[in-house]
């Protein structure tokens, strides 16, 4: 199965730039990425494209195949129609830098602002024990890359821009697995509800869908932190409930 | 005149990955300041492959492990020319740093009792590493870059290191460019950390991204420090090997501790059919006796498949050479057999082995729990690097410490698994630690001006020679990484080697040559021809330190020498910048070991 394929892929920076015909050869089981490195070597050495791991651990290429947030690293050129050109283009949600690389520090600092882990005490041999279904629970969210797809496709995030008042789904992932960390005693809902924005979140699962590692964004993550929220701010039986039980 | 912006820090770390991150929260607890550049996006350097775990005596699965079987399955492993206070202080020191990592947030799979889990692994005579299914790597890194980024370290992402910057002898600052808008970078430091990970990008077949180009072993070297046992480069026994993309990339030893077995074409374990003498004792006799031991049978010894990475890799080239690999020049490696042995195997295989099985699904639309995987060697760590003081990690240069894996000594001819993330914590805490003592005492030093100017203005030339002027950096590279997997590769013999430095001082000259198109802003032509330095200085010291080691030992094979030698029993190989800048290999004897020490492995055979 060897056969030449087009890939159309973008190229400039913040000042602008264009769509550009590349044909490279097709071979078994390659990945869009091995295409872009293979245009890279014969006849664009300064494409810029971002990857490490090439095994969709670590995060890094993040990019649009024919208008899908993807790992490029994990897109398959089987999966793709290559009698009509393969459009590569930069994530649309955050700065870009040149080709198919953007600024991504905003979510980087972002984090930064999210109050850290901090543990309860040791148990009194000056060790944690903790159930594997505490554990468990957390894992899932964990897992995540941070690739951002999820925080690319967001829709407050991309088309609203609302990068000052929400975090995005990636950093709300993280916000409830420090929240749901069998060891963790802090409590972030106030900045959840204030200058995290967790509100504006409409759940249309968007995220969910290009998440690469299958996190359950939405449903396991962004859900259980509004009720939470919910259940603090504004439910007053419930809060009248918890004061008579103290 | 250059223009470069400046940087003032007490310690600068170079490299963001487990021992650099560990070194830069150690130097910032000590009140100094700290800063740290590192190639990629913070959170994507290397360690977050690591899928095994971290290989610390903790006790919790079998109370008979303690850091002296540690230690002693440690040397064994390294064949006796391990750095030995190193892998005493590694033995003694890694569980308490596993259970700093878990009081950051890290989250280790549990046992019944809720303590921390640990699991099998090739060469460890106890089940030792804690893991988190088969993404033990992410678990540390994101630890540990969300303990940093609230340390107060600045963070320089997307930044390379071009030189190391000296006043007299000792190490004074760096200068690098960020790889963004291709400025250039002065670091000025009173302590520079490397923690720049391995070599792998020297050979075609690798497990490693391209950030792997042994920069922190060249910028050691260029600045005068000695580098150790080069020779030694770990081929990771399983690798996939099909579809040709994916070629090299890592399978974890993880699924032989889950209990795969190795077959080939013709359906035998040939893993049975050659067990080192001096490991035979603890080895199965029969595939079940192999089987109740990946189920935790405390009276069981461990299958062949759990034999050391040197050992496998070599077993799994030999039935390959005979005739006896499978399609794609592999072999098999198999998890979906012990269907016959569990229920729910299915499930079970995909709750321990997570990432696996999306890798194998995604990439080769292979089920793993359903068929065999091909797997082959793949060139995966560097035991060799910058010597360094076993307790402080400081290198034959004053100020300039190493740690990880671009330090040698802890794993000598060859690492166990899990040995690396643990080496990482362990030694990346002393780095830090040390580093921040010596800005303390030292204070900055100066820079020479006119260095960092000619550094600069040598980073730019490929520019100036513009796409016409003769190869592309990519062509070098591609040519190098052949010539290494060549005749550098698993089987050594002398008069390839030799071959391989002609090939290496042609691909110098070709290289002073090369020319990249475009602009300073992020132009990946530019900066693999600036990693070329560092490629073909790493590539020289291997096959220099491996001709002069004229045995086998442990990573390395020599077919022409295929036994040990006792000349060889005792010495480090060192490389070291000549006067005319010719590299120079030497022998130097390795200490006399404390009585303690010996004692150990002398009960522990």
């Amino acid at each position: 199965m060897t056969q030449t394929a087009t890939f159309k892929i973008w190229r400039g920076d913040a000042q602008g730039g264009e769509f550009k015909d590349y044909s490279t050869t097709v071979t078994e089981g390659m990945v869009v990425l091995d295409a872009l490195h293979q245009i890279q070597a014969d006849s664009a050495n300064d494409l810029a494209v971002r990857w490490n791991c090439k095994a969709g651990r670590c995060g890094s290429c993040s990019a649009e195949v024919n208008g899908t947030p993807k790992l490029t690293c994990m897109t398959r050129l089987s999966q793709l129609n290559l009698d009509d050109p393969v459009r590569v283009e930069p994530m649309k949600t955050f700065p870009l830098i040149k080709d198919l690389v953007t600024d991504v520090a905003w979510n980087f600092e972002t984090k930064r602002r999210i109050k850290k882990f901090k543990p309860r005490p040791p148990d009194a041999d000056g060790r944690y024990r903790m159930a594997q279904e505490d554990v468990d629970r957390v894992q899932e969210f964990r897992k995540c890359i941070e690739c951002f797809l999820c925080q690319d496709v967001c829709h407050v995030l991309r088309e609203h821009h609302m990068q000052g008042q929400f975090i995005g789904p990636r950093l709300l992932v993280y916000t409830a697995a420090l929240e749901m960390h069998p060891l963790d005693i802090e409590n972030r809902l106030p900045d959840l509800k204030n200058s995290e924005g967790i509100g504006l979140c409409n759940i249309t699962k968007c995220c969910t869908k290009v998440c690469p590692e299958d996190i359950r964004i939405t449903d396991n993550a962004i859900i259980p932190l509004k009720e939470r929220v919910v259940d603090q701010f504004y439910d007053p039986i419930r809060r009248l409930f918890r004061v008579l039980r103290k | 005149m250059a223009e470069y912006e400046t940087h003032e820090y007490d310690v600068l770390v170079i490299g963001a990955g487990g021992a650099g991150l560990r070194a830069a929260i150690e130097a910032a607890g000590q009140g100094v300041s700290v800063g740290m550049v590192c190639k990629s996006l913070l959170g994507k350097a290397h360690t977050v492959m690591a899928e095994g775990g971290i290989a610390a005596a903790l006790a919790n699965v079998d109370d008979r492990d303690n850091w002296r079987v540690h230690f002693a399955d440690t040397m064994r492993g390294g064949q006796y020319v391990n750095n030995w206070r190193m892998a005493e202080l590694h033995a003694k020191e890694a569980p308490g740093c596993v259970r700093e990592l878990e009081a950051w947030g890290a989250l280790f799979d549990r046992t019944e009792d809720g303590r921390i889990l640990q699991r099998n692994f090739g060469g460890h005579r106890y089940p030792r590493l804690a893991h988190v299914g088969d993404r033990t790597g992410l678990e540390m890194i994101r630890t540990l870059q969300d303990r940093g980024i609230h340390q107060g370290m600045h963070v320089h992402m997307e930044h390379a290191i071009i030189t190391l910057l000296k006043d007299g002898d000792r190490v004074s600052g760096a200068l690098g460019y960020d790889r963004e808008r291709g400025r250039f970078r002065l670091f000025k430091a009173a302590a520079v950390v490397l923690a720049t990970g391995g070599i792998g990008r020297a050979y075609r077949i690798n497990s490693n991204s391209w950030e792997y180009t042994g920069d922190g072993n060249s910028l050691a070297y260029h600045a005068g420090a000695a580098l150790m046992d080069m020779e030694f480069v770990q081929f990771h026994p399983t690798g996939m090997v099909w579809p040709p993309g994916v070629r090299g990339i890592l399978v974890t030893e993880g699924v032989r501790g889950e209990g795969g077995v190795l077959t080939n074409k013709e359906g035998r374990r040939f893993m049975f059919d050659d067990i080192p003498e001096n490991y035979r004792s603890q080895t199965a006799d029969t595939e079940e006796e192999g089987w109740r031991y990946t189920q935790g049978d405390k009276s069981a010894r461990r299958p062949p498949e759990l034999l050391t990475r040197d050992h496998v890799a070599r077993c799994i080239v030999r039935e390959v050479r005979e005739g006896r690999g499978s399609p794609h020049g592999g072999v098999f490696l198999d998890i979906a057999w012990i269907k016959e042995r569990l229920p729910n195997a299915p499930e079970h295989i995909k709750r321990k082995l997570p990432s696996m099985y999306h890798q194998f699904k995604q990439l080769a639309d292979i089920d793993i729990t359903q068929h065999p995987m091909e797997v082959g060697p793949t060139t995966h760590y560097m035991m060799g690097g910058v010597k360094v003081d076993g307790d402080t990690q400081m290198s034959t240069v004053p100020g300039l410490f190493a740690a990880g894996e671009c330090a040698a000594g802890l794993h000598g001819a060859n690492r166990l698994g899990g040995n690396s993330l643990s080496d990482l914590l362990v030694f990346g805490k002393r780095a830090g630690h040390y580093a921040a003592d010596f800005a303390k005492q030292n204070g900055a030093g100066r820079v020479d001006g006119g260095e960092v100017e000619r550094a600069a203005r040598k980073a730019l030339e490929p520019f100036e020679r513009g796409t016409a002027s003769g190869d592309g950096p990519y062509q070098i590279q591609h040519a190098l990484q052949e010539a290494m997997q060549d005749l550098v590769g698993i089987v050594r013999k002398e008069d390839e080697m030799l071959r391989a430095l002609e090939v290496i001082t042609a691909l110098r000259e070709r290289s002073r040559k090369v020319g990249v198109s475009g602009n300073r802003e992020y132009n990946p032509g530019w900066h693999t021809a600036l990693d070329l330095e560092s490629l073909l200085t790493v590539s020289e010291a291997i096959t220099r330190a491996a001709i002069e080691r004229k045995e086998s030992r442990g990573a390395q094979f020599r077919e022409d020498c295929p036994g040990k030698d006792k000349a060889c029993d005792k010495i480090h190989i060192l490389i070291q910048k000549g006067a005319q800048g010719e590299m120079l290999v030497t022998r130097q004897p390795i200490p006399e070991m404390p009585a303690e020490l010996k004692q150990i492995i002398e009960e522990m055979g």
